[in-house]
């Protein structure tokens, strides 16, 4: 009965049933130049839009999405009815309110849901391009959701919002393209990845890479890496909890009513792990993994400049958000970003959500973000308005 | 000042306060006082504040804060990046208000200290006679939950700005929303001090 009510009571705040959108560009010759140097086309992105744009252009909002997100980022996928990823956090009167904002979401380049990735048919050769995909990095996924802002004629975008990967787009897009960025709200996310994060990585890499099936990546039509793909995930699920969130989740609860004493996943704890890599399996590509990883080991917003540097000159507002236990993109690594705001007298907001779910929190402390990231953005709003 | 509802400690405060200048409120608390000085003077204003809830108060305001605690805030800042630093009802908490206090002399050009007047003659009463730590309007608390972590008079500060070579620029005193002329270090609850380095 509950849920039922809850569902009633969801639909109407919610932005009702939505449709993916394409959009081509980058057709040969006129391809997308990397970071590596290399070229990608043609590129189709994949992406929902909720809310007005209106008149002027002036009320667009770019959500980026985290490692395994999609473009469905709220509503009611029309095809398969499931509800997007921060349905909780977007919608009529809802943190980005689409009463008011145009929001805006693209699924990243390098992905396997609708965006050319790895798994898309490569014009060449006719066949998916696997490892003939070229090595991308964040800015060259934010440079491929430049070319549909621009399709879109937006000259400036209202605010970019983002968690843990999607965090580092934005702050990206704030050093890109500076003059496009009115306000940005980078999430339990860092400058630079770290080399805990990186070690994390290569882990989910290497469980993908040791799997037979994953054969150098040609594994397209034929029996796909399940195992390597599932065994990174539930790596990747454990650095997304936290030991607190954990205990509260499962505690040291046995399936079954007696210990079997066998390798059977007894302790709910394993059973969840194993469920959540099965699932995977079957919603992500394993190459995919493998790029969109590398992606984020790369990012390094700093490079050779100073902290003091990096956002010189910037006039876009900030709202930094972290949270307490998180330990996979801890505290100093968003303290580090507001001290860099500091350093360049960039006006900035900086709030630590008191949370235990860890990394995941930012998906799930949804009134907390909701309170920062409403009045943020109205308050710039009101400012435009006036 | 048009509006009479203003306390006067933020009145004396919003007065020292040059238009279009740039603030730093550390231990700003709900925001109140910086939104006012925002509000009244233009000025571009940053607050600092520890306790969550109290951040959001400042969001809602639609105020630019840092969550954090002051006692390591101010090294990311450049000498000289702020024309005033409020540090209101504030240094009597820190752990360690020498060091925030010299960090805020370098940061800001000009620093604005509040502070509660512990030898405020009622007080003074209190121990004398009833043998008790104080309770006062300015020391509302109670020994167990107080979060003032030092106790000092309007003349230690003073003596405090001497001995470091601080120049006080102007120095005003409080009790009951008035302004207190004579033996301030007696009669007033509350002292407020514009201070330079």
């Amino acid at each position: 009965m509950n849920s039922t009510k809850n569902f009633v009571q969801n639909e109407n705040l919610s932005v009702g049933y939505v449709e993916t959108q394409y959009y081509t560009f980058a057709k040969p010759p006129n391809e997308l130049k990397l970071d590596s140097g290399e070229k990608l086309g043609p590129i189709t992105l994949a992406y929902e839009t909720y809310g007005k744009l209106n008149k002027n252009k002036t009320n667009a909002i770019l959500l980026c999405h985290a490692f395994s997100g999609d473009a469905h980022v709220a509503g009611i996928n029309k095809d398969d009815g499931s509800i997007g990823w921060w349905d909780a956090m977007v919608g009529p009167k809802k943190a980005f309110d689409t009463e008011k904002f145009f929001v805006i979401c693209s699924n990243i380049i390098g992905g396997c849901k609708g965006s050319t990735g790895p798994s898309s048919l490569n014009p060449k050769t006719k066949k998916p391009y696997a490892l003939d995909f070229p090595v991308i990095t964040v800015k060259d996924i934010v440079n491929a959701q430049k070319c549909l802002i621009d399709y879109l004629e937006i000259e400036k975008l209202f605010s970019i919002a983002g968690g843990s990967m999607g965090g580092m787009q934005a702050l990206q897009w704030v050093v890109s393209y500076p003059d496009m960025v009115r306000s940005v709200i980078p999430i339990a996310t860092t400058l630079k990845h770290s080399p805990q994060q990186i070690a994390f990585n290569e882990v989910g890499r290497q469980a993908i890479m040791s799997d037979h099936n994953w054969n150098n990546g040609d594994y397209y039509g034929k029996t796909i890496p399940s195992k390597g793909l599932a065994l990174a995930r539930m790596i990747g699920h454990i650095t997304y909890m936290s030991d607190i969130s954990m205990k509260e989740k499962f505690g040291r609860k046995i399936k079954e009513k007696k210990q079997v004493f066998k390798f059977e996943p007894d302790f709910e704890v394993e059973g969840y792990l194993r469920y959540r890599g099965d699932s995977f399996v079957k919603r992500f590509d394993a190459n995919s993994y493998l790029y969109i990883t590398k992606a984020m080991d790369y990012f390094d917003l700093l490079g050779e400049k100073k902290l003091n540097e990096v956002f010189k000159n910037i006039k876009t507002k900030f709202l930094v958000i972290a949270f307490k236990s998180d330990w996979l993109y801890p505290l100093y690594q968003s303290h580090e970003i507001v001290k860099a705001c500091k350093m360049a007298d960039v006006d900035t907001t900086f709030c630590e959500i008191e949370s235990t779910y860890g990394h995941d929190a930012f998906l799930l402390e949804v009134e907390e973000e909701t309170h920062l990231i409403k009045h943020f953005l109205n308050k710039i709003y009101s400012e435009i308005e006036e | 000042m048009e509006d009479k509802n203003i306390r006067l400690d933020y009145k004396i405060i919003i007065d020292i306060i040059k238009p279009d200048s740039n603030v730093l409120d550390l231990g700003c608390a709900s925001g109140e006082l910086l939104l006012l000085i925002k509000e009244i003077k233009n000025v571009r204003g940053q607050g600092v504040e520890i306790d969550d809830k109290e951040v959001f108060s400042c969001v809602e305001k639609g105020l630019s804060v840092f969550h954090g605690d002051l006692d390591s805030g101010l090294k990311d800042y450049s000498d000289k990046s702020f024309d005033y630093i409020i540090l209101n009802q504030t240094i009597q908490q820190l752990r360690n208000p020498h060091m925030v206090l010299e960090d805020a002399l370098r940061v800001g050009k000009k620093v604005i200290v509040g502070i509660p007047n512990f030898a405020y003659y009622k007080a003074r009463i209190q121990i004398f006679f009833n043998g008790r730590v104080p309770v006062t309007p300015a020391l509302p608390y109670e020994w167990y939950n107080t979060p003032n972590l030092h106790f000092l008079s309007l003349k230690d500060f003073l003596e405090y700005c001497k001995k470091n070579k601080i120049v006080v620029e102007k120095e005003f005193y409080i009790r009951k929303d008035k302004i207190v002329c004579c033996l301030p270090n007696f009669f007033a609850e509350i002292g407020i001090f514009l201070i330079r380095k």
